[in-house]
């Protein structure tokens, strides 16, 4: 049971750190994302400091969307993924498996690069820390969330923006939570738990959602 | 079961056919009744003046606008479970509708802010929860062109719909957590509706209006639907049987 899952989640892993995977591409768009925001809004320290945590998830949104359309795409045209949905392993389990891989090799970059970010936006330490955290958290949720609309987009040829349109909305509570976990650690009335457990438990539920929503998705889409 | 007898498309459109016209005539009389009812009877509010008359429309397009998309919800179970050929049809045809209907309580909403709260738009929790599903509806939209296959668009279509009938509870939820400034619900709640009945009653006549006029642009579009597959097929069947010959007619001068 636990073999075939390990050497999938290995293969997984393998091919996103390689050459022409987009783990490090993504940090770099981060990156990117996140030195042009004090050119649009102005280089004052104090408002980046306010908006800081706000930009940070907004950038590892967008990144995490650029990068799902490895999810499957790549699989899909040079057929692994009709090998996978016909090897007879739950493929639910198969999706949260390469959800995992797909997200230590593209969204474990991102947090870790956040806090390096964070400094460029002027955030408190404790700022810092509690995007970090939150980012940690949620990630997962953007994507297995992005997991539907990468499975149900898998077949068109360019479906990577019409992906980002189908997404974004349903990812608009875990910025929510997120965003205000961060802000709530930096002012004081607000308690930080309260938000951050909600977050917790939208990972959770996307943790269920995602899998058998894309699970179905992709039985659908290779007959 | 009496929703199997219709899974045949020809005998939907026939019923489709004797009903419309009734549908079609309740409807004009109840958007006679109900705009009379709403511009000469009901009184003008003491605050509000002669804008609260929007709300007869808007109040009306936010509810149709929800209603649509439990429609669409059970029309994707229909899809995925029961595998109902009509299903997808329905929830196919439903999806520019409730876009049309959140874009009108988008857009009343926006007309009657302007003069009540000084600005066409604010990022409150119930517009904000509108906005997300008027996009949502457009990215149904959008899923349903991209596919050329009417049965996969149509199972990709439910599954969306599926997932965002499961998100939307948790986007209100959320959205409802982040900023709030709008009116509470003042018509359906548990100790009874806080406006007066003067204005209650033309409210309702203007919603049973819009739910009239929604299954008969539901009806409509379902019929359109299922028309449009037939041509689908026909051509289909047409260009099969031509293929062979044009590709033998085109292939000859190249030799």
């Amino acid at each position: 049971m636990t073999g075939w899952v390990g050497s999938l989640f290995a293969r997984e892993l393998r091919i996103a750190v390689r050459v022409g995977g987009s783990g490090m591409i993504g940090v770099l768009f981060f990156l990117a994302v996140v030195s042009v925001i004090p050119f649009g809004v102005g280089p004052d320290l104090n408002l980046l400091a306010r908006i800081g945590p706000a930009f940070l998830w907004i950038g590892a949104l967008l990144a995490t969307l650029l990068g799902l359309d490895r999810l499957f795409q790549a699989d899909r045209d040079d057929g692994a993924l009709d090998l996978l949905l016909m090897a007879g392993r739950p493929l639910e389990l198969v999706v949260l498996v390469k959800c995992l891989a797909h997200w230590m090799a593209t969204g474990l970059p991102l947090v870790v690069a956040a806090p390096v970010l964070a400094i460029f936006l002027n955030l408190s330490p404790t700022a810092i820390g509690a995007v970090t955290l939150t980012l940690l958290v949620g990630t997962p949720a953007l994507t297995l969330i992005g997991a539907i609309g990468a499975s149900l987009t898998v077949t068109l040829r360019r479906g990577g923006l019409l992906m980002a349109v189908l997404v974004i909305p349903l990812t608009i509570p875990i910025l929510i939570f997120g965003v205000s976990a961060a802000d709530a650690a930096v002012t004081d009335p607000v308690p930080f738990l309260t938000p951050f457990l909600i977050l917790c438990a939208l990972t959770l539920i996307s943790a269920v959602v995602g899998p058998i929503a894309s699970a179905m998705a992709l039985r659908f889409s290779s007959d | 079961m009496a929703i199997w007898d219709y899974a045949n498309p020809t005998r939907f459109l026939r019923l489709v056919e004797i009903i419309l016209p009734w549908l079609i005539a309740a409807c004009a009389a109840a958007f006679a009744v109900g705009l009379y009812k709403s511009f000469f009877m009901a009184p003008e509010d003491y605050q509000q003046g002669d804008t609260v008359r929007i709300m007869f429309i808007h109040v009306p397009a936010a509810w149709l606008a929800m209603m649509c998309y439990s429609i669409m919800a059970i029309s994707s179970l229909g899809t995925l479970v029961w595998k109902h050929p009509l299903a997808d049809v329905s929830a196919k045809a439903a999806a520019p509708i409730g876009a049309a209907l959140t874009f009108t309580c988008l857009v009343t909403g926006a007309l009657w802010g302007k003069p009540m709260w000084g600005t066409y738009w604010v990022w409150d929790a119930r517009l904000t929860s509108v906005l997300v599903l008027f996009i949502m509806y457009l990215g149904l939209m959008a899923l349903w062109r991209t596919m050329e296959d009417p049965i996969k668009a149509g199972k990709a279509a439910a599954i969306l719909t599926l997932v965002g009938a499961l998100n939307l509870p948790i986007i209100k939820f959320s959205v409802d957590w982040w900023n709030t400034l709008h009116q509470p619900a003042s018509v359906i709640r548990l100790d009874g509706p806080t406006i007066h009945p003067d204005m209650l009653v033309p409210l309702l006549v203007m919603a049973l209006a819009f739910t009239l006029l929604f299954f008969v642009l539901h009806l409509m579009a379902m019929r359109n639907e299922v028309l449009r597959r037939r041509v689908r097929a026909m051509r289909m069947r047409a260009a099969s049987v031509a293929a062979p010959a044009t590709a033998r007619a085109t292939a000859q001068p190249a030799e």
